[in-house]
């Protein structure tokens, strides 16, 4: 596997900003059941970084096929295409300190335009789309920006409540250069009154938050006769600088 | 006023969920045509260095339920200590080892099975080395921000007792939580998400 970072910047060797998990949903969400039996109890152990949470995989574009960005396509039989609303989706991964990262890979998946998932797991009533199967991914450029196609995805009900119902919405899954980094998370659409509603989101505590995962529409890079357009910002962990460290290269 | 830092907040983290497969494992639950293997699904070839071995892990709800809807990723020294990745600055690692590695948790028995090697042993801040291990990464349905901890090796008896980040665990009971074992070239390890064994988990 090739591992360049598709930049000539130096390597940042420094740790991250120490997380804020009052900003995170806790373990514990007991809205959402699934969180009761899964959450963890007892206090974390914590400790600044070490190499093994500063280093990190990065992937090389070369890994890419044409299609992985274009979710409308790349399971659609040939001359054929996904139905539904048609969308780019498009921002800038950058880290704490507001600075674009390079070289990040962004993996993401969703349900169909009609809320259902192509996952044996998944028996909602709404059909499958021959064409969509629902994954894509993508790799940073060097201001960090990234962008895909897909249809926007349906919201649909889930086993929770007794009638509750997910906001339509898109998995991330995103690579930063450190595996402390590392984070999954969902993006929501600008306007979704079920948004507020959804036991999952209720997890986050404060309404910045939920607001800094919801996608706003992007009428400037829509593209005409074609596609609506989300910009759809992620932000990871800050590093600190190593000028003040002890070198751990040299020993 | 002061200056503003401008400082951005870390997007908040939300659930993988139970469909984690068709982003990270299409090919696994059965969507094919799209990436032609599973990321992470292979991590040694036939010229990487070191020792062979397997893992098997498993992670298990607070009634002792294996989850079968859990993804784990790993991440690793090489045989030498090096990690494979632009951070680091003591050498070039083996460039037949990428280091990391992920697994969904097969969806009956509950385990993830890596083949892999066993990492060297990597300096601690201080320039001391820590004990050989294995960073974890754990993701599911009902996990609201991905999990982290560690997996040490049963037959590192001495350098686990000099492993800094081992030594901080103030409720020692707890230290076998980290430990894998070995059983012939496979180390089986239990994740428990709660309980009297819970895991211990790290905020890092």
């Amino acid at each position: 596997m090739p591992s360049e970072s598709g930049s000539n910047r130096r390597p940042e060797t420094g740790a991250f900003f120490q997380r804020d998990r009052t900003w995170h949903p806790p373990a514990l969400t007991p809205g959402y059941k699934s969180s009761v039996l899964r959450s963890p109890q007892k206090a974390l152990l914590s400790f600044d970084n070490t190499l093994s949470e500063i280093a990190g995989p990065v992937f090389g574009h070369a890994m890419l096929g044409e299609l992985d960005a274009d979710l409308i396509h790349n399971f659609a039989r040939p001359g054929e295409s996904a139905i539904g609303e048609r969308i780019i989706v498009h921002g800038r991964v950058l880290d704490e300190r507001g600075v674009g990262v390079p070289g990040v890979l962004i993996e993401f998946w969703q349900a169909n335009a009609g809320g259902r998932y192509r996952h044996k797991k998944d028996g909602y009533l709404a059909p499958l789309d021959p064409n969509f199967g629902g994954c894509g991914r993508t790799i940073t450029g060097e201001d960090g920006g990234y962008a895909f196609r897909t249809v926007k995805p349906g919201p649909y009900p889930w086993p929770n409540g007794p009638n509750d119902w997910r906001p339509a919405h898109i998995h991330f899954s995103v690579f930063g250069h450190g595996f402390a980094q590392r984070l999954i998370t969902q993006m929501y659409f600008q306007g979704d009154p079920l948004i507020w509603k959804c036991p999952i989101v209720r997890g986050i505590a404060d309404k910045a938050a939920i607001e800094a995962l919801t996608a706003v529409l992007d009428t400037q890079a829509t593209i005409p006769m074609d596609a609506l357009a989300y910009k759809f910002d992620i932000v990871l962990r800050g590093r600190r600088s190593s000028l003040f460290e002890n070198r751990l290269e040299g020993n | 006023m002061p200056q503003s830092l401008d400082r951005l907040k870390e997007s908040p983290s939300q659930t993988a969920g139970p469909y984690v497969h068709i982003g990270l494992t299409p090919n696994f639950c059965g969507i094919s045509g799209v990436y032609a293997s599973d990321l992470g699904s292979t991590m040694v070839n036939d010229r990487t260095k070191g020792e062979r071995i397997g893992l098997k892990i498993r992670v298990l709800d607070g009634t002792g339920t294996p989850l079968k809807d859990a993804l784990i990723e790993i991440w690793q020294a090489d045989a030498d200590g090096l990690y494979n990745s632009p951070t680091e600055m003591r050498g070039a690692a083996d460039p037949n080892f990428f280091g990391w590695g992920r697994c969904p948790t097969d969806m009956e028995t509950g385990v993830c099975a890596f083949e892999t090697i066993k990492p060297g042993r990597v300096p601690f801040r201080d320039g001391s080395l820590m004990a050989p291990h294995i960073t974890l990464w754990i993701v599911a349905r009902g996990i609201n921000l991905g999990l982290h901890t560690r997996l040490y090796f049963s037959d590192e008896e001495k350098a686990n007792g000099e492993d800094p980040i081992l030594a901080r665990i103030e409720h020692r009971v707890r230290v076998p939580t980290l430990i894998a074992e070995r059983q012939g070239d496979t180390y089986v390890f239990d994740i428990h998400l709660q309980g009297e064994k819970e895991t211990v988990f790290f905020d890092s």
